[in-house]
């Protein structure tokens, strides 16, 4: 148990705050991810073909790649493309783009995909009476989206997000590859210096379950908040 | 490109057997706790839902290192003759992946089997046909049939796990990838020509649950 101390003897510390990075890249994900879900929705629910086609091949390509794969090619190749990018501007230097931003991207990235399925079947569940309602009512259509069709959309979409939440949350410790310290990346420094690999990644995976357990607690609280009136 | 494509496409032959053996084991690991499940006995079903909880809410890579890692810290393991199995790499990726799938897969069946209509059981119990009858020929089929297409995801969910693989040494497709970026410094080329294969690999398991489905599925 004194492995597990708060101090310089201890691993606790670190791995309270390791634990603390874990959740921040995790939020800073899922708000990527809503940020790209919320663009790429309306594509795909498009009627222009077009739009439709990259709508569905941001999600196909996504979800079908390994997760892995994204956050190397972003590790690797992001660098690479920022000073490629620098260099038109005339400014030739070595930029290194922060492993938190890299993962927090690529994790985004995912999230994002599985968050535009998770929007697009909310929207497709809204009642199409809905959508004629406010089109009599001569709504214009981008206040018929944020008054109307938004706000149902999350209330339909909490017990799938849910799910999202989790997978972005157990996703995160891919990041550890790229040297990010969270969980995974701690519990790795800590079994390497204790030799003692048994003890820390089960600690690892205690944390992981208290995490989950605990925001699977939060967000049913949500629902039932929401789902009050229905 | 093409230099690289025949050492990526060795790469996915491993991926594809990590898949397969992993995907074997957990059929049979998610059928049995499946049963348990649905067992009434309170213990013996506390124990399954444990099973399935730890497995599905600790990501893959905790699993994987502590299998690999951690299971060679363990005394009498080392000396035992399981030291011949977890020494290797390759066989810790197949009891992590396995023991993952099969808590995923428990579920999917758990879940089938509880949708089976009362009706089909009552049937086969008026008729006095054997329960052990009864699960094999009635509702084992009928679970199968209704678990196609969340398993064909569960399928796809692990054709992505398994580049995990890469992280402990063994050069499946992911790893390949890695090396081919270390080698070149091209990481453009190695991930965008490892993620269209993986790409492909996911589009024919899709097309093959489909088939599947089409032919054997169960319509209620």
């Amino acid at each position: 148990m004194e492995l597990l101390s708060f101090g310089d003897t201890g691993w606790g510390d670190e791995l309270f705050f390791a634990t603390l990075m874990t959740i921040a890249v995790s939020i800073a994900a899922m708000a990527i991810g809503f940020i790209f879900a919320l663009i790429f929705t309306p594509l795909k629910l498009s009627k222009n073909k077009t739009l439709n086609i990259i709508g569905n091949c941001y999600t196909t390509i996504i979800r079908g790649v390994p997760e892995l794969l994204v956050i190397y090619l972003l590790f690797f190749g992001g660098t690479g493309a920022a000073m490629y990018v620098a260099s038109i501007f005339g400014y030739d230097g070595y930029i290194e783009i922060n492993a938190f931003i890299t993962g927090a991207l690529a994790i985004g990235i995912i999230s994002g995909a599985y968050s535009t399925e998770v929007f697009r079947g909310a929207i497709l569940s809204i009642d199409k009476g809905q959508f004629e309602a406010s089109k009599v009512l001569g709504i214009k259509k981008y206040i018929q989206f944020y008054k109307i069709i938004l706000p149902q959309m999350l209330r339909l979409s909490i017990p799938n997000l849910s799910n999202v939440w989790q997978i972005t949350l157990k996703d995160t410790s891919l990041i550890s590859v790229t040297g990010l310290v969270e969980i995974m990346r701690q519990s790795y420094i800590a079994a390497g210096s204790t030799r003692d690999p048994l003890f820390f990644y089960s600690v690892a995976a205690v944390l992981y379950l208290i995490l989950t357990f605990l925001s699977m607690k939060l967000i049913n609280k949500l629902e039932i908040k929401y789902s009050k009136g229905y | 490109m093409i230099s690289i494509f025949p050492s990526l496409l060795n790469g996915a032959v491993i991926s594809l057997q990590l898949l397969l053996t992993s995907m074997f084991f957990g059929l049979i690991i998610g059928l049995i706790f499946a049963i348990l499940r649905i067992n009434k006995n309170p213990i013996i079903n506390k124990f399954a839902y444990g099973y399935s909880y730890f497995f599905r809410g600790t990501p893959l890579l905790v699993q994987l290192y502590l299998i690999y890692y951690g299971l060679a810290n363990i005394e009498f393991l080392r000396n035992s003759f399981f030291w011949v199995i977890i020494k290797e790499p390759y066989w810790c990726a197949i009891i992590a992946f396995s023991l993952n799938t099969g808590a995923y897969t428990s579920e999917i069946l758990r879940s089938a089997f509880q949708t089976i209509k009362k009706g089909y059981i009552e049937a086969a119990q008026s008729l006095g046909v054997t329960k052990k009858i009864t699960f094999y020929r009635i509702q084992l089929p009928i679970a199968i049939k209704q678990s196609l297409p969340a398993y064909g995801n569960e399928i796809i969910l692990m054709l992505k796990g398994t580049s995990l693989a890469s992280v402990i040494t063994i050069m499946d497709l992911m790893g390949e990838a890695r090396k081919v970026n270390v080698l070149t410094f091209k990481p453009f080329e190695a991930f965008i020509t490892a993620g269209i294969i993986y790409l492909f690999l996911t589009f024919v398991i899709h097309n093959i649950i489909k088939y599947l489905e089409k032919k054997y599925g169960f319509q209620t």
